[in-house]
């Protein structure tokens, strides 16, 4: 096997003038114009005014961010195939790089893709009628905001082993995916191959958030050189490239004018918000799913009647947007939520009240919003009542607004709903050329009574092998410790698109459900045979198959079908002990997950410190299929949220060269820096899905940075000062203070 | 992000590990516990031709101490000096400051000597001993020299040691009981280094009277008004000199940081105070 290390460009825009292999060394050094017949990435999407990128998987003549990959060095190991890489010669022509979004959209900017005739991937726009509100509304809120790039930090980064199997005639993938099924086509679409003689395969993935639900440059570079050269070759990204060619997402701007009533009421919603999109488009997400998903959820879980909206997906030299946990909600949460409580604060009021006086009320269920997204169940203000007094509201205000060291104490709250599992029609919607329709899973009864469930999507950390389990023993009642759960390998799974979009617990889980179902049925025909009673008259107890007294086991019931049909009549179904479901909601839009959180918080003044000292997350994901699961998902989204809030930040120079290149630059909340999340649950079934399941994977990372820099804002009122970016720094907490009092040094 | 390739050696005597860096030819680094230079090998920021280990060399990690004097060896670890693994002569100062440096597993590996080579401004180890006037040891092959801790370190990872010297060990004056001192250090988060260090020593009996404000941006400041204000006056008259004195010495700090600066000494003296009051 062979190492495989990518020389990337040092730039951030440039043509690349010349290219020159060191001698001796032609094979092992490949270029662009190596890769003869292979297709870039390219992300097709069926809306209107969609800019289209092409992304090969090595630079042709230009690179437009640093870390761009211009060559693929192959050696024995991979400090050799770095050796290599400083010996491949790269002369590079510079241009202006563009690096914010106000010089992407500047009028006659030079665009990113020379065939554009402006520098947006995509421009929406979106008017469902304002102008009598803005005529008329007592109140007007104007907000700018911000929110910083982030990298995602799975525990594992990315990497990959592909090979040809010569007995298979078989290009085989192992990599690091959430989406093997679509890999799998991504691949074949690139190297022009049938798929068949593709199979992906993802073992253990060590973490995803999104980073890994897209098909990666270095995926189709490795696959080629397996497939072109029939060995194997293995790449493992290292940090640095995963800090500044990787994973990149969150940075969003908002411009927002708010209009209320003099009690605070929402009257309408003006908004602007431009995406730092980075160089290309990911597929299959594209570079327009974010701005789609910002402008859609911006008006969150409030009842609003009169909104606008534009967005801009902006071209700039930094790598391209990816879809992280969450994907825009963290941004919208944060620009809705600093909104409510900057109208409180114009009313005069307590945010918790007017944030109350405008959430979609529980009579009102199920609630089209202006958005036309379709909140199917749930009572979102009893949610942030309960955190209110989780938090302890009324005590932290009958309390000084200083504790003992002089810090400021302040208490912030933030709503939020959550689609999840969304399906077809709102893929479709957002013009993607992948549209997940019905899930699939397979169950199977072994010939000695244990369970086999298969399925398409995969398992990267979020305990599906449990739920899934759980499911399947639900319908079955095969006891836990027999059913064994298969993902994420297109060799042995039926397909699915994937694990994202929290889409894992109502989609597969559904599938499986109807799968196990099916197979349940089947032995309880077969064991109705064995007991010579009718089907309807045995049941499923105590790990066996009962009539009355008698009983059988689930493995006579599998030795029956395998081994010994002689036991079984010819009328016996033929199906066997093993089926495939299919499932997919009543509805496409989604069911709606939602939470509230609470934070208090102590902010240093002198040093701009910030120390949560509690955190009250009250959640409603619907029926809950294993409630350690939930709270697991929940903490481990807040742990990224108050990264988002606090910590995390990916800037780049004027140059368009990332400073954040090791984690010495890069902070992510480690254990002490993280509260301990106090979590209640609310169970509202989702009337649309099976068993009532919505999705929980993203929720917990969503409302944290709205809930802590209300908290930090609400600590600032004496000093009349507001963070309007984040994260939240000492530097930005300091500078936002000494913005509200000409002098910096009187704080104290 | 792997080493370019390099050759490895290990004496095992302070002669060899002098000989092998008398070459100036060489190329030739010091390693001791890794921590800073193992990440800079790794994203090869520095590439030198042959690494020389000093773990294993005896009188790197000797102890001498009289009653005014006390001589720490270079390799020491930062986990070895917040275990006690050696007298305490400053009255809990230094595995105080030991144990909030980095993570344990750092702490493990990275020495004193190696913290104060490397010359990372924002180390605790750089702002330590030049509060305590410690005296950085250093050995060539023409013999030794002693350079005051805080003239050691001429700038951001650049200090007095020239490229065939060692760093042997760290002089300190032993602490009197009447000594007390504060420490306190402005982190974002546990394990990151210093945005800002405050240090403040007063050892009336021996005559020790020092403030210190330790940042990134360079050589840490020694506070030298301010200490005399403690020394006559105490610790509150002296924060409120500090923050003058510390707009006097550090003019081109940005607001916000100069701001984290005045926070950390004067938090480092009301810690005097708060023992001084128990």
């Amino acid at each position: 096997m062979l190492e495989v290390a990518f020389l990337r460009s040092p730039v951030a825009h440039a043509i690349i003038r010349e290219r020159r292999k060191p001698t001796g060394f032609e094979s092992s050094v490949v270029f662009n114009e190596d890769m003869e017949g292979v297709s870039p990435i390219t992300t097709r999407s069926s809306i209107p005014g969609y800019k289209v990128s092409d992304y090969p998987a090595l630079a042709a003549d230009r690179v437009r961010f640093v870390g761009e990959i211009v060559a693929m060095c192959l050696a024995a190991n991979r400090a050799a195939a770095e050796d290599l890489c400083e010996l491949v010669e790269i002369e590079y022509d510079e241009l202006d790089p563009i690096v914010t979004c106000a010089a992407g959209r500047s009028p006659g900017v030079k665009p990113l893709h020379e065939e554009w005739a402006d520098n947006l991937f995509l421009r929406t726009s979106l008017d469902q009628g304002i102008d009598d509100v803005i005529a008329n509304a007592p109140v007007v809120v104007e907000l700018e905001l911000s929110t910083a790039r982030q990298v995602m930090h799975p525990m594992e980064g990315k990497g990959l082993v592909a090979w040809w199997d010569h007995r298979a005639g078989q290009l085989v993938v192992q990599t690091s995916t959430q989406v093997p099924h679509l890999i799998r086509i991504g691949l074949a679409e690139c190297l022009g191959i049938p798929q068949a003689i593709i199979r992906v395969a993802a073992p253990d993935v060590g973490g995803g958030f999104g980073y890994k639900c897209m098909l990666m440059p270095e995926e189709v570079a490795v696959a080629w050189l397996a497939y072109t050269r029939k060995g194997a070759f293995r790449w493992i990204e290292d940090r640095r490239e995963h800090l500044t060619a990787g994973a990149n997402a969150r940075q969003h701007e908002y411009k927002i004018k708010a209009y209320a009533d003099n009690r605070g009421r929402f009257l309408g919603l003006d908004a602007e918000v431009a995406i730092d999109c980075g160089a290309y488009s990911v597929w299959p997400f594209s570079a327009c799913l974010e701005a789609a998903q910002a402008g859609g959820n911006l008006p969150g879980p409030y009842d609003l009647q009169a909104y606008r909206c534009s967005t801009f997906s902006v071209a700039t030299n930094k790598p391209p947007f990816a879809p992280y946990r969450g994907v825009a909600r963290p941004g919208v949460c944060f620009a809705i939520e600093l909104t409510i409580d900057a109208i409180a604060k114009a009313v005069g009021r307590e945010a918790w009240e007017v944030r109350l006086e405008n959430l979609v009320a529980a009579s009102a269920m199920p609630y089209t919003n202006i958005t036309k997204k379709f909140y199917d169940s749930g009572d979102y203000p009893a949610s942030l009542l309960q955190v209110k007094q989780m938090i302890g509201f009324e005590r932290i205000r009958s309390e000084p607004r200083r504790d003992a060291k002089g810090r400021y104490l302040g208490v912030g709250f933030a709503t939020y709903t959550e689609q999840s599992a969304h399906g077809t029609k709102v893929f479709a919607q957002w013009g993607l050329p992948l549209v997940p329709g019905f899930d699939q899973a397979h169950v199977k009864l072994t010939p000695d009574g244990a369970l086999e469930v298969k399925a398409g999507i995969h398992t990267i950390g979020q305990g599906l092998e449990t739920t899934l389990a759980q499911i399947a023993h639900e319908q079955t009642r095969v006891p836990l410790k027999d059913i064994r759960v298969t993902l994420g390998d297109t060799a042995n799974t039926p397909f699915s698109t994937g694990a994202y979009a929290s889409r894992g617990i109502v989609m597969t889980g559904g599938a499986v459900s109807v799968a196990a179902e099916i197979v349940a049925g089947r032995i309880k025909s077969i064991a109705a045979h064995l007991l010579q009673v009718r089907a309807e008259d045995v049941s499923f107890r105590d790990g066996g198959i009962f009539a009355g007294e008698a009983s059988v086991s689930y493995e006579d019931v599998g030795r029956a079908w395998y081994m010994r049909p002689d036991q079984l009549p010819d009328a016996v179904d033929r199906g066997g002990l093993e089926a495939t479901g299919a499932y997919k909601p009543q509805v496409d839009t989604g069911v709606f997950s939602y939470a509230s959180h609470a934070a208090y918080v102590a902010v240093d003044a002198e040093t701009g410190l910030v120390e949560i000292l509690d955190y009250a997350i009250c959640e409603d994901c619907g029926t809950m299929v294993n409630p350690m699961i939930v709270d697991g998902q929940t903490i481990g989204g807040a742990a990224q949220g108050v990264g988002t809030a606090l910590f995390e930040e990916s800037p780049y120079d004027d140059n368009g060269q990332p400073l954040a290149s090791t984690l010495i630059d890069y902070l992510l909340p480690g254990p002490t820096e993280l509260p301990r999340f106090r979590i209640t649950h609310m169970e509202t079934p989702s009337p649309f899905s099976a068993h009532g399941l919505k999705g929980v994977g993203e929720g917990g990372a969503i409302a944290p940075a709205g809930a802590l820099v209300n908290a930090i804002n609400d600590a600032l009122t004496p000093l009349n000062a507001a963070v309007r970016e984040i994260p939240a720094t000492p530097e930005r907490i300091l500078a936002a203070i000494a913005a509200a009092k000409p002098t910096l040094g009187n704080v104290a | 992000m792997k080493p370019a390739s390099l050759e490895y050696v290990r004496p095992r005597s302070m002669e060899e590990a002098l000989a092998v860096l008398s070459d100036e030819t060489a190329n030739a680094k010091i390693f001791a516990g890794g921590q800073s230079l193992g990440p800079m090998l790794n994203l090869r920021l520095t590439r030198p031709a042959k690494l020389v280990d000093i773990r294993h060399i005896p009188e790197l990690k000797a102890v001498r101490a009289d009653a005014r004097l006390c001589s720490i060896g270079a390799t020491f670890t930062h986990a070895e000096l917040e275990d006690g693994a050696i007298e305490d002569f400053t009255r809990g100062l230094l595995p105080y400051v030991a144990r909030g440096i980095a993570y344990r597993a750092v702490r493990n590996r990275g020495t004193v000597g190696g913290s104060l080579a490397h010359a990372d401004p924002a180390a605790d180890w750089v702002s330590t001993m030049a509060a305590i006037d410690a005296t950085i040891v250093i050995r060539g092959q023409a013999g030794e020299r002693r350079v005051p801790a805080q003239q050691f370190l001429a700038g951001a990872f650049t200090t007095e040691l020239g490229d065939t010297e060692l760093l042997t060990a760290v002089e300190l004056p032993r602490f009197s009981a009447a000594a007390r001192w504060g420490y306190y250090k402005v982190c974002r988060k546990t394990g990151e280094f210093a945005k800002a260090i405050g240090l403040a020593i007063q050892d009336p009996k021996i005559g020790l009277f020092r403030i210190l404000a330790g940042s990134p941006e360079g050589r840490p400041a020694l506070l030298t008004r301010s200490a005399e204000t403690l020394a006559t006056r105490g610790a509150e008259h002296a924060a409120r000199d500090a923050r003058e004195e510390i707009e006097e010495v550090l003019p081109n700090l940005a607001p916000a940081h100069r701001q984290q600066l005045i926070a950390a000494v004067q938090r480092s003296l009301g810690q005097i105070l708060l023992v001084e009051a128990a």
